[in-house]
This record gives C-alpha cells, sequence and structure tokens, in this order.
C-alpha cells in the first residue's frame, strides 16, 4: 500500500519537477541536463511579446476577479434577502455558470458578441459625425465579461457559504444598539466575510490567469499567457517554455495557498 | 410606514443583486438563446452565421461522430480510471495516514490541481514525446515505442489531469465515516476485508459517485489534453468545436454541436444525481 501511495505522490509531482528542473537548463537539448543557468529566465523575460501576453493576463485577472468580488459579493447578501424561489433561481443560474463546459462558455460568448457588433458597430457608423467611427470588437472587455460570470458564481458561492455561519444575534444586537444598517454591514459583517471575499478573489484570480480555453475564443487579437504558452508549445519545446511554465506555475501556487490559508482562517474563526 | 420600509427594502436587495443578475442575463442567458437561435441557422457563404430555420445541422451530427465516440467512451473510461488510481489513495489519507502528516498529505494531493492544466499537461508531451520515454526505451534496445498521440496518452493525461479532484470527494466522505462502525464489524468478528467491502466501501460511495460525476462531467467538455495529448487523432466534442468556430467558421453547426454537448452534460449530471440520490439514501451527497 505504502508503496502505491508513494508512486502516486511521484506521478502527481514528477512532470512538474522535470518542467521545473529543466527551466535551469544551461543547454538547449530538452532531453539532457547539460547544466545549471538561469539564462532562459532572462530569455524570456526579454521576449517581448510574453511580457506583453503576461501584462494582459494579469490586467484582465485583475479586473474580472476585482469586478467577481465586489458584485459577487453584492449578490451574496442580496440572495440573503430573498425569497426562496427567486433564491433557487439565482442558485441555478450561478451553477449553470460552473456546471457549463468553458469551451461552450467561451462559444456562446463569441456568438452572441458577435451578433452585437454586427448590429451596433453599422449603427455607430452611420450616427458618426464623420471622421473614423469607433468599433466594438473582441479583447479586453469579452475576456473579462466571459471570466466575470465564472468568477462571480465563485465569489457568490463562497461568500454565501461565509454568510450562512455568521452569528444573526450580533447583527441584531448591534441594530438594537441604534446602529445604522450601513455602520453594522461596515463594523460587523464586512470584517466577518472579508477573508472568504478575498479568498474568492485570489481562487476567481487563478482561474481567470490560468484559463485558456474561454479566452481562446473570445479573445480577438489579444494574446493572454496562456494563449502564448499553448501557441509557443505548438512550435516546438524549448527551455524557455520551461520557464514561462515554471513561472506560471509558482504565481498560481502563490495565490491558491493564500487563498486557502484564507479559508481556513474563516472556518476556524466560525468554530468549525 | 410598513409599506414604506418594505419598498426600500426591496429596492436595496434590488440594487444589491443588479449587476450580477445584468451579468449573467448578459453573458449567460443571452449567449445560450443565441447560440440555440443558431444552431437551427445556416451557414453564410463566407462563414459565420446566416438566419433561417432548419434542422440541417443536427442531421449533420454523424459527421463528427468520432468526436462523440471519443467523448463519450474516453471520459466515463478516464473517470474510472482515476477513481481506481484515486481510491486507495483517499483510503489511505482518511484511515490510514498518521494524522499528524494527514493535513499535509491531503494539501500535496490538491495542489497539482489548482495549478495550470495547460503546463502539467505539457509536461507529460516532454515525457511521452521521441525525446523522452522512448528515448530512453531505445537505449535499452527497445526501438520505435510511440506514446504520443494515442488515446493511451489521453487517458494518461486525464487520469494525471483529474486525479486530485477524484480523492478528494472520497476521502471526505471516508473521512466522516463513523470509526464505531469499523470497530463494531470487527466486534461481531468481521474479518477486515469483509468490514471493507461490507462497512467502508458502501458508506463511501456517496463520494465515489460525486468524484465520478464530477470528473466525467468536466472531462465531456475537455479540449487541451487531447489536443496536446492526442495530438489531433483522439479528437473529443471541445476540439471539434474549436475547429468549426475558429477554423472552418461554421458557426451553425457549432452551435448545434455546443447544444448537443450541454444536454449530454446535463443528462449525465441528471443521471448521477439520481443515483446519488438511491446510493446516498437521506444521506447528505456533496458536490465539492
Amino acid at each position: 500500500m505504502r508503496t502505491f501511495i508513494s508512486s502516486v505522490y511521484l506521478f502527481l509531482y514528477a512532470p512538474i519537477a522535470l518542467v521545473v528542473l529543466f527551466s535551469f537548463n544551461a543547454g538547449r537539448n530538452a532531453s539532457e541536463f547539460t547544466g545549471f543557468s538561469l539564462a532562459w529566465y532572462g530569455k524570456a523575460l526579454g521576449n517581448t511579446f510574453l511580457v506583453s501576453a503576461l501584462q494582459n493576463s494579469l490586467i484582465i485577472a485583475f479586473t474580472s476577479a476585482g469586478l467577481a468580488a465586489v458584485f459577487g459579493t453584492m449578490a451574496a447578501l442580496g440572495m440573503e434577502r430573498l425569497s426562496p424561489r427567486m433564491r433557487a433561481l439565482f442558485d441555478a443560474l450561478f451553477a449553470a455558470a460552473i456546471v457549463v463546459p468553458g469551451v461552450v462558455i467561451g462559444i456562446a460568448t463569441l456568438v452572441a458578441l458577435v451578433a452585437v457588433f454586427s448590429f451596433v458597430n453599422p449603427t455607430i457608423a452611420a450616427l458618426w459625425p464623420g471622421g473614423k467611427p469607433p468599433q466594438l470588437g473582441l479583447g479586453y472587455g469579452s475576456i473579462i465579461a466571459a471570466h466575470g460570470l465564472f468568477s462571480m458564481a465563485l465569489v457568490t458561492m463562497i461568500v454565501k457559504a461565509r454568510i450562512a455561519g455568521l452569528g444573526r444575534d450580533i447583527v441584531e444586537a448591534s441594530g438594537d444598539l441604534y446602529a445604522t444598517p450601513l455602520t453594522t454591514f461596515r463594523l460587523i459583517v464586512l470584517p466577518q466575510i472579508l477573508p472568504s471575499i478575498l479568498a474568492g478573489f485570489l481562487l476567481a484570480f487563478t482561474f481567470s490567469f490560468d484559463d485558456f480555453i474561454i479566452a481562446f475564443f473570445v479573445a480577438g487579437s489579444k494574446t493572454t499567457l496562456p494563449i502564448y504558452v499553448f501557441a509557443s508549445i505548438r512550435r516546438g519545446v524549448t527551455p524557455e517554455i520551461n520557464a514561462i511554465a515554471t513561472l506560471v506555475l509558482v504565481a498560481s501556487l502563490l495565490l491558491i495557498l493564500t487563498a486557502r490559508v484564507l479559508m481556513r482562517e474563516k472556518k476556524s474563526k466560525s468554530g468549525e | 410606514m410598513r409599506v414604506a420600509t418594505n419598498t426600500k427594502r426591496n429596492l436595496i436587495t434590488a440594487a444589491l443583486l443588479a449587476p450580477a443578475a445584468a451579468w449573467l442575463t448578459v453573458f449567460l442567458v443571452l449567449p445560450f438563446t443565441a447560440m440555440l437561435v443558431f444552431a437551427f441557422g445556416e451557414r453564410a457563404p463566407e462563414g459565420g452565421y446566416q438566419a433561417a430555420f432548419t434542422f440541417a445541422q443536427f442531421a449533420n451530427l454523424p459527421t463528427r461522430a468520432a468526436a462523440f465516440w471519443n467523448t463519450l467512451l474516453l471520459a466515463p473510461a478516464g473517470a474510472l480510471l482515476c477513481l481506481v488510481v484515486a481510491y486507495p489513495v483517499a483510503y489511505f489519507l482518511a484511515v490510514r495516514a498518521n494524522p499528524r502528516y494527514r493535513l499535509i498529505l491531503v494539501s500535496l494531493v490538491v495542489v497539482p490541481f489548482w495549478t495550470s492544466l495547460l503546463v502539467r499537461t505539457y509536461a507529460w508531451m516532454y515525457i511521452l514525446g521521441s525525446r523522452g520515454i522512448p528515448n530512453l526505451l531505445s537505449m535499452i534496445g527497445i526501438e520505435d515505442v510511440r506514446m504520443l498521440n494515442t488515446p493511451g496518452a489521453v487517458l494518461l493525461g486525464i487520469v494525471y489531469g483529474y486525479l486530485p479532484l477524484m480523492i478528494m470527494p472520497i476521502y471526505v466522505s471516508l473521512e466522516r465515516l463513523d470509526r464505531r462502525l469499523l470497530e463494531a464489524s470487527a466486534d461481531l468478528g468481521g474479518k477486515p476485508v469483509s468490514t471493507f467491502f461490507g462497512v467502508t466501501l458502501p458508506l463511501s460511495l456517496p463520494g465515489v459517485m460525486t468524484g465520478v460525476a464530477l470528473v466525467t462531467i468536466l472531462l465531456l467538455g475537455e479540449y487541451l489534453i487531447p489536443q496536446l495529448l492526442g495530438g489531433g487523432k483522439v479528437f473529443f466534442i471541445g476540439n471539434a468545436l474549436v475547429d468549426l468556430f475558429l477554423q472552418s467558421r461554421n458557426w451553425p453547426f457549432g452551435s448545434a454541436i455546443a447544444v448537443t454537448l450541454v444536454a449530454i452534460v446535463v443528462v449525465v449530471l441528471m443521471v448521477a444525481m439520481r443515483i446519488a440520490w438511491k446510493v446516498a439514501g437521506t444521506r447528505q451527497v456533496d458536490l465539492v
């Protein structure tokens, strides 16, 4: 049994370790390690295409996770106040956003946006007073919108779970002591749900940062980091890609660990 | 007065939900409606969509039968293979592992799942490619072994990518198992093997169900693993969709396939919930 368990752990980590190891390879050859070097990291960070893809990914992940954190928290608070039937409707829609495969979310968003553009763009052009009319198109906006959908569902679920474990008595006590609802929210509710909001934000950030398939459909001419990595893989494996891949792994790992610490803190505080 | 307070209360509720509701409508409900409409349309001569009402796209589905077969065979096969590897690990973590290290061991299982699937799958291209294991094999005289771009490689990638997601729900259901039941079984003369098959395994079935359903549903929409490890030979529905939308720009046909995929996901989900209901009886079933 122990041998089996150890080999499963080896199975889980060996491929990752290999990518990391070969990112430090001095040679160009992908099959033998010829010495330690940071050269490929330098090369990767000097690659303007790669750096702009990284920038795009960061902008998109930050914006979509930020929007999701704010709107998702609002939705979680709002759903508390709804009738059971309306609440079930929102639950179903959020569940759909999570269960429907990313490939389909990407397609649906693409189809809908192009339909809207093909109607709006000629209208703007017809009404534009002169010069070149602005054109709506795929890009940051469409990726942020599509990522925001999944992320919002994620944040709402996490924050809702936290709200469910929240003591109602202390909120009522605050009202009895003549605190305005806003003051109660700021001083009582927000501090308690903040860790779960942050955890939701980080999970959403990681999701957006790692997402390939949705962005692949709705990115237009914008390149995100996973799209860049995917395209490079098809051109052939180089140590430079290993360096990028290692950076991606480290980034998502740090975000996830932080999110998990925040979610654990939430659990211990509620005394579970 | 009371009416006024209620109105105010409703306004606040509406304001809190407005952004999410708008988002869900514009980026979930509308797109799916549009896709449904597209699925009954025609391909415009230059690609894209042209308004029509025809069932031709759905009648065309058999031309992509290979993608459907691969998905409908390899997704459940991959999930079951995952289960075979995952169950002993979950059992070890929940029952056998030293409680002092349990949390660390569990975390170590989850961490890979939360890192980029693209990067992890690409690592296998490396290992299975001609410079990887086949290269090592040729050193000991076994020549011309092909590993990459085979159904086996895709299955391996699936097990690798989704193993953590299978281990977790089983681990959770085993961890909640009442130890007194195991002691009772032993007191009544049950041998370890019969305790396992008579008590432990049945009580962990909700977790098993959750894991299999979760992994199968996610695999139905998989794109990266077949693309990178199947090399265009082991196409899934997801790969067909990318091809139809981004290469051949046949949007109505693509929409018909996407609608069918969603229908399959819904059916699998409903069947899974049905079975889970039966297996679990009144016990609670956790989906994550």
